[in-house]
């Protein structure tokens, strides 16, 4: 009951005629960025971070948020019309949203991506309101060694469930920590790893890291398909959205199993990509068109996209409740608490209530914003994606540099940006995930701080991380998501084996 | 895309991956050599500075080794990238590196302004009017955003000074 107050307070605050208005800007820039190549919720929330520095934390929070949701809808907008994933969640969308608006039927394949969008968020965003409060309460309890614990359970699902290979995820996770580690130790107060360079005190900022890694090395990889643009026209009119509408219902089946699975892959930080595709497979598994996907099936296109704008919000919880973000994107926003002077985490439901009701609520308001607004603004969106690339690259990598110079008013980060680009170019064509060594980055100085300061109250025994119930259930569970795909082939081979016997 | 191209339209997806697998192993190896000169050990106040990236340099030397393993169990398989592609990409690495470099010196405006000149001119090949009005536009959009309403100062240089900004 209490929550159900605290939510109508937030209201309350969301419904402010300032943060309405950010609200709005929000999510319209947020667009704008999921449909331009290049830039994307992470980078595009990382680069318009500084822009808030003078607002008053609420209002900047609810702006950054709607952003992102700004930026899920805008992906499926070039998924459907373009064949291009503006983002990565929005892959699965093309599979049948591009044979859609190939058939003509582009308007169909919009709105019903856009509300199942809006449907996913929806159920996510109850969900938080529901459960964010009592993990919060729960996590009040936790002493270092149950701190780390989350943290081994959050790194260890990206190694288990992340579609990459194992170990080069484990890889790239690393040298986020290594990067982390740079610059001055919080705990003993020496200098490690800096060689030298009085630039690499403070170490590695991860804003920096992720304008460079996914804003330049997006580009360069655009570069590379050359400067060629495809064009497309989109119209949707209240009756195809009315028409699509009473269809929709018909599907309720997919759209409940793939908020779950979102909701899920977005808890644990596997992330919108994979949710996405993950319900795409199993909507095309137990569909009774499942024949048909791929050539323009409508529950094709509800199935990814309910599950990534799912994902995409659940990973809020972990990040509000616990501190630990469940996304790229969530870490950046988590990193802008950092910047206002916000502790994230249990502590942030006791002190903070206005700001994190307010962001709760403004969770729901945004969502209805942004379907209102992608559903009646489609074909200027459409417009931007006719701007040649030649024109857009070099005002994104601009808008990088901007970015990345006015987190710390250093042109020293504007050259390290362009560094991780390069980088982020390299290890993204090798198949090396970013996500998990953004995370790191984020989280490296926390982790090693709860790691350090559970083995001080041990004298130095890993037996602290088994000492009692509550750790050694996290523990464990992290070490099952560590060893799924080993645990799932195990069980397969299992069946196959009593099946044949 | 082409797969199965000649060998000289690009370099092999298997040799470059190689390559940046191994400066990841040596920039773990980097970090265990920073963290021993650091201390590894327990020292007064618990574990000291190096002991925490120690291992994490460990775990980086160690999933590399694997990760080089596994691909030289796989077959010689597609380009990484054509050379023509490739090119492409450093069509925009270079410039970008020179207005990174130069920024500290003229200014984020001047060259912001320069650099949006040159990639629409020699890269989109845009009558001047158009680029002209991108590359002045652009940078004046962003001072009135950035500068005045938001109040983010952003390096100016001296014909940023000259103009009095």
């Amino acid at each position: 009951m209490e929550e159900i107050l605290n939510l109508f307070q937030g209201f309350a605050v969301a419904l402010q005629p300032f943060n309405i208005m950010v609200m709005i800007l929000g999510i319209v820039l947020g667009v704008v960025i999921g449909v331009l190549p290049g830039l994307g919720g992470a980078n595009g929330v990382a680069i318009l971070l500084p822009l808030t520095f003078s607002m008053p934390p609420t209002s900047a929070i609810i702006m950054l948020s709607c952003i992102y949701w700004g930026a899920l809808f805008g992906g499926a907008i070039t998924s459907v019309l373009f064949n291009i994933p503006g983002e990565p969640w929005s892959v699965a969308t093309t599979f049948d949203g591009y044979p859609m608006a190939q058939q003509g039927k582009a308007g169909e394949a919009l709105t019903a991506a856009f509300t199942s969008s809006f449907v996913g968020a929806f159920f996510a965003v109850v969900m938080i309101t529901l459960v964010a409060p009592l993990v919060a309460s729960l996590a009040l309890k936790f002493g270092p060694a149950e701190k780390f614990a989350v943290y081994f359970l959050a790194f260890c699902s990206f190694v288990g469930l992340s579609k990459e290979p194992p170990f080069k995820t484990i890889a790239a996770m690393m040298i986020g920590f290594a990067l982390a580690a740079v610059g001055l130790d919080s705990v003993t107060g020496s200098l490690r790893l800096t060689f030298g360079f009085t630039e690499l005190l403070n170490g590695f900022d991860f804003l920096i890291a992720v304008i460079g890694l996914f804003g330049i090395g997006e580009i360069l990889l655009t570069m590379e398909e050359g400067l060629a643009f495809r064009g497309g026209k989109a119209k949707i009119n209240l009756s195809v959205v009315i028409q699509t509408w009473k269809e929709l219902p018909r599907y309720w089946m997919t759209s409940l199993r793939s908020c779950i699975i979102g909701c899920w892959m977005g808890i644990t930080p596997a992330g919108a990509t994979p949710a996405s595709f993950m319900s795409y497979g199993i909507a095309k598994r137990m569909s009774r068109n499942g024949k048909n996907f791929g050539k323009g099936e409508i529950e094709g296109v509800i199935a990814p996209e309910t599950a990534a704008h799912a994902a995409g919000t659940a990973a809020l919880l972990p990040m509000l409740s616990l501190g630990v973000p469940g996304s790229p994107t969530a870490a950046v926003l988590l990193g802008g608490l950092l910047i206002w002077g916000l502790q994230p985490g249990p502590m942030l439901f006791v002190e903070q209530k206005d700001f994190v009701w307010g962001l709760i609520a403004s969770m729901y308001l945004g969502n209805l914003v942004g379907l209102i607004v992608v559903l009646t603004c489609v074909p200027v969106f459409a417009a931007i994606l006719r701007i040649p690339f030649s024109i857009i690259a070099p005002l994104i990598l601009v808008l990088c540099a901007i970015g990345a110079y006015s987190v710390h008013n250093s042109t020293f980060d504007v050259a390290m940006m362009l560094v991780f680009g390069v980088i982020g170019y390299g290890l993204k064509k090798t198949g090396y995930p970013l996500a998990p060594l953004v995370l790191a980055i984020v989280l490296g100085d926390k982790a090693e701080e709860a790691f350090r300061q559970s083995l001080l109250g041990s004298q130095g025994s890993l037996g602290i991380f088994f000492s009692n119930g509550l750790v050694s259930t996290i523990m464990i569970l992290g070490l099952i998501a560590l060893f799924w795909s080993v645990i799932q082939e195990g069980y397969s081979r299992l069946r196959t084996r009593a099946a044949t016997a | 895309m082409t797969t199965n191209s000649s060998s000289n339209a690009g370099p092999s997806h298997k040799t470059v991956e190689a390559g940046v697998t191994t400066v990841i192993g040596l920039f773990g190896a980097l970090v265990v050599y920073g963290s021993v000169k650091a201390g590894t050990g327990w020292g007064a106040e618990g574990p000291r500075a190096g002991f925490f990236p120690f291992y994490i340099g460990l775990f980086i030397v160690g999933s590399s080794l694997v990760n080089l393993w596994n691909l030289f169990r796989e077959d010689e398989g597609n380009l990484f990238a054509e050379w023509i592609q490739l090119r492409q990409v450093l069509s925009v690495v270079i410039p970008t590196t020179i207005y990174v470099a130069a920024m500290p010196f003229i200014g984020l405006y001047v060259a912001s302004f320069i650099f949006i000149a040159w990639f629409m001119r020699w890269l989109g090949k845009y009558n001047w009017p158009t680029v002209l009005a991108v590359s002045i536009g652009m940078p004046l959009v962003t001072y009135f955003l950035f500068e005045r309403y938001f109040l983010v100062p952003l390096p100016k240089g001296p014909i940023e000074n000259l103009i009095g900004l």
